[in-house]
């Protein structure tokens, strides 16, 4: 029997979610094709940028960080869906969880590697790269960071490979190729209840333990500009408000994978509109959030009324960023808010249509955050622009194109639901669920008294 | 232990810019040309600032010299992830080119923008390659580079004064823009022995030091009637 009827005969949950591995249509590889190709391109920019010095970007004096730190904290912002809310789902009891998990756990693991690349990409000395070890200077919060993202990363890659064993082994069972990377990543897990029993226990840990993990990614990136005395980044509020950034980004990359993995998987009775109703509450609560913290930073600069502080605000409210901050505030605050308000625009469309919104318009964050402050040095401020060069901006495709790329691989490995969860909510949930229902009513005063 | 710092005399600067020429000379400062002026990314250790303040006809202008201000609570040297720069024990603020890894925190970190970035290769004019200083070395592409205070001099001076079995004179040790100022109005030494000039203007009336409020302690002084 060839794998393809293998999953054909199984029963539909295993058959659904198992088909992706098995089956792959020309679309796949037609995309996979421009993925390769932007990727490559972008790779090619690198060796250009290499070859010519960071002189190849648009950077300069006093714009000495630009597209590379944005799309790092872009990136890792994006990295924030998986783990995070997926850990803090499965603490909370969520029962709608179980279809999500495993691909927002994928979103993580492969685009923080995408992430923690960018500032590589931004030294003027890559070939030193390794100084950071061999000279490593505690006091610099670049130094926290490398720390915070690599034990982030092992992390979450632990947090995606546990919950997954279950599957891995049922596949290795089925004998579905390549049958030693199966073999070896179920690392011979039979599926007993008190494996299972194991296993759950062991993620429950994991979920508490990589929630304050991931919170401190993000502060520690706010912190890599708020610990300078540059206005507007010398503030104590952007730790906070970086790791609210990246929650809301995240869920908004994890709304848009949902929609195309339902899409080109068929994955409509798995994903469904109550999935996408939930994660449009969570996303509508990260949009206020998200208002309220860009508000009371920009309201506290502004009412201070510092010199610098001043000069760099008003370049974003009516100066030369003017166009970026706006379309931030209308992709950030106004589409997604009027969107996710309403139930009936919490439906596909609407959360994707406002999940891209978020998606630019906190690239446009960190852009404003990036390159207004740096144009406004306190001393001896110059006309001077930014405007990132063709390097960067295919080396930032080529990142996008790569982290797509990599995702659709996994997606052909490994089931992007995860099978077991499913089958456990369907046998066990519903059960557990009304009886913590039960719990939560007031006790009967008569059978309390006797 | 010396504690070097400059004094600068807004007073008696005239802008006539010999300081940033001699900083250039002495310290093989690459040569950007008109290509690195239109990109913003003239490297000037020392660089003569204009402010200009009011409008016309009340107008005034001044001229601003501006080296490394040699903080003593320098921000550029607690971001830096390799310790590539940072304060020696007499207060020059230092960097390492060869560990240097470009992150260009440190220039970021600091709120006078006078650490400056490789961004391409140095590019030095044949005619001007003869005359490169063989006691400063040249930068590779991908480092920051700044105002070192002219340290090798000091090394040279100290080497002298030990040949020559005497202590370290106030002028033997100069940098490159104080020597070349044709009005005196930089003057460069020990800030901690009240024999040096330097000690005495700091502590003039005109005296006065850039974004003091930020705490970062400068070491170079200006003198201005008003400022």
């Amino acid at each position: 029997m060839t794998d393809l009827e293998i999953v054909s005969s199984l029963p539909q949950d295993e058959r659904v979610l198992l088909m992706p591995l098995v089956r792959t249509t020309k679309t796949f590889w037609r995309w996979a094709i421009v993925m390769i190709a932007i990727a490559a391109w972008g790779a090619f920019a690198y060796v250009y940028q290499l070859h010519d010095g960071l002189g190849a970007t648009g950077l300069n004096t006093p714009e000495y960080w630009g597209i590379y730190i944005i799309c790092f904290v872009f990136f890792i912002g994006i990295s924030h869906a998986g783990t995070l809310i997926s850990a803090i789902l499965r603490v909370a009891n969520a029962e709608w969880r179980r279809s999500i998990t495993r691909s927002a756990e994928f979103i993580t693991v492969l685009v923080i590697g995408f992430g923690a690349v960018q500032p590589i990409l931004d030294l003027g000395r890559p070939d030193r790269v390794l100084n950071v070890f061999l000279h490593a200077q505690p006091f610099s919060p670049l130094l926290w960071d490398v720390l915070s993202i690599g034990l982030y990363f092992t992390a979450s890659s632990i947090y995606l490979y546990v919950p997954m064993i279950p599957d891995l082994a049922r596949i290795r069972d089925l004998g579905l190729r390549p049958r030693a990377l199966y073999a070896f990543l179920a690392i011979g897990y039979q599926d007993t209840p008190a494996a299972r029993h194991t296993l759950e226990r062991i993620i429950g840990v994991l979920a508490v333990a990589v929630i304050p993990i991931a919170v401190s990614v993000h502060t520690v990136i706010g912190w890599i500009f708020a610990l300078t005395l540059k206005p507007m980044w010398h503030s104590a509020i952007f730790g906070p408000y970086f790791v609210i950034g990246a929650i809301f980004s995240g869920i908004a990359a994890l709304i848009i994978a949902m929609t195309v993995l339902r899409r080109v998987y068929r994955l409509e009775a798995y994903f469904k509109d109550v999935h996408f109703n939930n994660m449009g509450l969570l996303l509508f609560v990260t949009t206020v959030v998200w208002f309220y913290f860009t508000f009371a930073e920009h309201l506290t600069v502004w009412y201070g009324g510092e010199e610098s502080e001043l000069a760099t605000l008003y370049s974003k409210l009516t100066g030369a960023f003017a166009v970026p901050f706006w379309t931030m505030v209308a992709c950030c605050f106004v589409i997604p808010f009027v969107l996710m308000a309403r139930r009936a625009t919490r439906n596909v469309a609407g959360t994707t249509i406002a999940s891209i919104a978020v998606v630019i318009g906190m690239w446009l964050e960190r852009f404003n955050i990036v390159v207004p402050t740096s144009l406004h040095a306190r001393i001896g401020a110059l006309p001077v622009h930014y405007i990132p060069s063709w390097v960067e901006v295919s080396i930032m495709s080529g990142t996008l194109a790569g982290f797509i790329l990599v995702y659709m691989v996994a997606t052909k490995f490994f089931p992007i639901i995860s099978i077991w969860e499913i089958q456990e909510g369907r046998e066990k949930s519903v059960d557990q669920v009304a009886e913590r229902v039960a719990s939560y009513l007031p006790d009967n005063l008569a059978a309390v008294d006797s | 232990m010396a504690r070097w710092g400059m004094v600068i005399d807004l007073d008696r600067c005239n802008g006539c810019q010999a300081c940033e020429i001699a900083c250039r000379s002495e310290n093989n400062i690459a040569v950007g040309g008109p290509q690195a002026a239109g990109e913003h990314r003239t490297i000037s250790w020392m660089h003569v600032r204009t402010e200009i303040e009011g409008e016309w006809p009340d107008v005034r202008a001044r001229f601003v010299p501006q080296p490394c201000m040699h903080c003593d609570r320098p921000p550029c040297t607690l971001v830096c992830p390799v310790q590539a720069t940072s304060k020696d024990h007499e207060g020059i603020v230092n960097q390492i080119y060869a560990r240097c890894i470009g992150c260009r925190y440190c220039a970021n970190a600091c709120p006078y923008t006078v650490k400056f970035f490789n961004w391409h290769g140095p590019v030095h004019p044949s005619s001007a390659q003869p005359g490169l200083n063989p006691d400063v070395s040249v930068r590779p592409v991908g480092v920051i580079e700044k105002c070192t205070f002219c340290s090798h001099r000091l090394q040279k001076a100290r080497e002298i004064a030990r040949v020559e079995h005497r202590q370290l004179r106030e002028h033997d040790y100069v940098p490159a823009c104080g020597e070349s100022c044709p009005t005196g109005a930089i003057v460069f030494g020990n800030l901690d022995d009240p024999s040096h000039r330097v000690a005495e203007l700091a502590r003039d009336s005109r005296a006065f030091r850039l974004q003091e409020g930020l705490g970062t302690q400068p070491k170079v002084f200006y003198l201005s009637r008003r400022d």
